[in-house]
């Protein structure tokens, strides 16, 4: 199977700062591949070099079998990128932004149509409407028809559902998911880690380095311990009385309870009576499957 | 061909949505030709006057009457006192102080140079020498007459005159509106080609659009040109509305050959966009192309001959001026609107243009980079 993105060693420096430090993974034709990682991880920048709008101070990335950096003029054909930032025509409308980039791109709207129709046409209804006027979800639609019209082989799209609503965000993937039909490989780089589990693989990226790459569902298993799940009524007090726990390794809050981890692996029969000489009663422990988030915050314990 | 068609389509469709823009590109020729050229004059008009007459003869009173006639000198104060007329001087009541020692008259009358004192205010060293030169021209005519009245009291010969008759060529009357009005229509096209199109650029790079650009296999020059054409052509449509302007509300005189005009401020728009559109690869806010674009707008026009003649400049001045795209035009268009020059008298000029939008134009797509 050919490798649509095979990066090598990628580093980049802004200044003094290393945004990206040796960056390797591959991506296989028809993926879905996701970043996950926190607010400056360096996936923009990654995603720029790749969309060849960057160009890496070491190491060599090569998309669709080209290289980024000399090949730039026949991938900027193949490859459809999405920023982070909406970066279409506010003043122009949908209608006009669309064939706007058809044009660009020397196709037309007719041409791959049957490519968008199935997200178009959730905006369709407000074609005349200023691409401005959108809102967040719809904003988000028409980034992405004018990202695909001209068929692109790769698609890059960064942060495609930050400050966007939850409906419309799982409207986008199940959107996703249907592309791969067309044989169109997709990278993502998300900070939910939900939408990780819909990628088929993902790479976990801190501070410019890639910590993991693997299926969701392995990175899930990579967990090294069991997990407990925690509650109690007054969670601020009960996460600072666990981590006073001497048995305790880690502690993170995650919604209503929190995900606690033990040096021997098993909260020991104290901690109950522990808790309520901390003056927290009514406390529930219940074992627990780690989620990606789980993988992701004790891969970053480890590398800090 | 077809992707440069459909950019320049989307520039038109975006500036004239902005519905100040799309408005104001029309409105602002308009306004400029009547407010400007009325407005940037060096003539003189009704300088103040304030005379000390301690002659009291009719020689003296003869030569206020005169100044009194003509269109340019207002008598609004006579006092016996110095000082008061200094104090007039000093407050700016009065532009010029004119005294007559007594003695004026009966000196003229015996043959002898009368004499007189003027004080000028020149914190306007201009207006001052102006107003000096409308003074002396009112006094040699009178003194001609007085010659001409004594030549038979004192029965000596005729005294020998030249008699200079002038003309002025190509603005007969002086009209100074005339000398401005080609030079106001240059600053008028040259800001349309400094100022919007290269803070559209710099817009696209603060929204981020470029961004989506830049990924399009849209070549480098293709977009360079997109973001010239329609600014080139509205810069166009403005000369027309500040000429049509022109004729109407001054009734300016078009001697030369208007294709030779617009096919002269054509080069000139591409050189001034060019340049504008290369300072924009520099800026990366609105702000920064502000500053950056003014500065060399204010250069440009103040070195380019509106107001003060190219030739009393400092050589080295001179020489920066060969790339300076506004003298150039400057130069043509007042040539080609008030002498009729022909395409030929201006070869030079035009020759220049080219190269300088050749310059400018490729130093734009040069710099302007699609990867970082």
């Amino acid at each position: 199977m050919q490798k649509v993105i095979e990066s090598f060693g990628v580093g980049k420096k802004f200044g003094a700062t290393q945004a990206l430090n040796d960056i390797s993974f591959e991506v296989n034709e028809s993926e879905i591949f996701g970043f996950i990682g926190p607010d400056g991880a360096g996936k923009t920048t990654l995603f720029r070099i790749i969309a060849t709008l960057l160009l890496p101070n070491e190491g060599e990335m090569k998309v669709l079998g080209l290289d980024a950096t000399t090949g730039f003029k026949e991938l900027r054909s193949n490859i459809g990128y999405m920023p982070g930032r909406f970066s279409l025509y506010q003043d122009l409308s949908v209608e006009e932004n669309l064939n706007f980039y058809a044009t660009v791109f020397g196709t037309t709207v007719q041409e791959n149509y049957d490519l968008i129709s199935d997200i178009y046409s959730h905006i369709e209804p407000f074609k005349k409407r200023l691409a401005g006027k959108l809102s967040g979800g719809m904003k988000q639609k028409l980034a992405l028809s004018c990202a695909l019209i001209h068929k692109p082989r790769l698609l890059v799209l960064d942060e495609p559902t930050t400050g966007v609503d939850a409906v419309s965000r799982s409207e986008f993937w199940s959107m996703l998911a249907k592309l791969r039909k067309y044989n169109i490989t997709i990278i993502v780089s998300t900070p939910y880690m939900d939408e990780a589990m819909k990628c088929d693989r993902v790479a976990l990226i801190q501070n410019g380095r890639i910590l993991s790459i693997d299926t969701p569902q392995k990175i899930r298993e990579g967990f090294s311990k069991r997990l407990y799940r925690i509650r109690a009524q007054d969670k601020y007090k009960l996460i600072i009385a666990l981590r006073k726990y001497p048995n305790t390794n880690t502690a993170y809050p995650f919604g209503d309870s929190i995900h606690v981890t033990f040096i021997d692996n098993a909260p020991g029969d104290s901690l109950p009576g522990f808790l309520e000489s901390e003056g927290i009663p009514g406390v529930t422990i219940e074992e627990s499957g780690a989620g990606i988030e789980d993988r992701f915050l004790e891969l970053m314990e480890k590398t800090a | 061909m077809r992707t440069i068609l459909y950019l320049i389509r989307k520039e038109f469709i975006q500036i004239f949505r902005n519905k100040f823009i799309g408005k104001a590109i029309f409105a602002v020729p308009i306004v400029q030709m009547l407010i400007l050229v009325p407005a940037v004059t060096f003539e003189i008009r009704n300088v103040r006057l304030c005379i000390i007459d301690r002659d009291m003869t009719p020689e003296s009173r003869g030569l206020i009457s005169r100044l009194e006639g003509s269109s340019f000198f207002k008598v609004n104060y006579s006092t016996p006192s110095e000082e008061e007329a200094n104090n007039l001087l000093l407050k700016g009541k009065c532009d010029l102080v004119l005294q007559f020692p007594s003695g004026f008259g009966k000196e003229i009358i015996t043959g002898k140079p009368g004499r007189l004192l003027a004080s000028i205010n020149a914190i306007n060293a201009s207006s001052a020498q102006l107003t000096w030169a409308y003074l002396n021209g009112v006094i040699r005519d009178y003194n001609m007459d007085l010659i001409r009245e004594n030549i038979n009291i004192n029965t000596v010969s005729s005294p020998p005159i030249i008699s200079v008759t002038n003309r002025y060529w190509y603005n007969e009357m002086l009209n100074y509106k005339y000398y401005m009005l080609p030079g106001i229509l240059v600053i008028l096209v040259t800001a349309i080609g400094f100022i919007l199109a290269g803070l559209n650029m710099v817009r696209e790079k603060e929204v981020g659009t470029i961004e989506q650009i830049n990924v399009t296999p849209v070549r480098r020059y293709h977009f360079i040109i997109a973001k010239m054409v329609p600014f080139l052509l509205i810069g166009l449509v403005d000369l027309a509305i500040g000429m049509i302007m022109g004729k109407l509300a001054f009734n300016i005189p078009f001697e030369g050959s208007i294709a030779l005009l617009f096919l002269s401020a054509t080069l000139f728009l591409i050189a001034v966009l060019g340049l504008a559109l290369f300072i924009s690869t520099f800026s990366s806010t609105q702000q920064q192309y502000m500053f950056l674009g003014f500065f060399c707008m204010i250069i440009f026009i103040l070195m380019s001959g509106v107001f003060t003649p190219l030739e009393s400049m400092p050589d080295w001045a001179q020489k920066i001026d060969v790339i300076n795209p506004v003298a150039y035009l400057m130069r043509i268009n007042r040539m080609v609107m008030l002498k009729g020059s022909t395409i030929h008298d201006i070869s030079h000029d035009l020759y220049s243009l080219v190269v300088i939008a050749i310059v400018f134009t490729s130093l734009a797509v040069n710099r302007y980079r699609k990867t970082a």
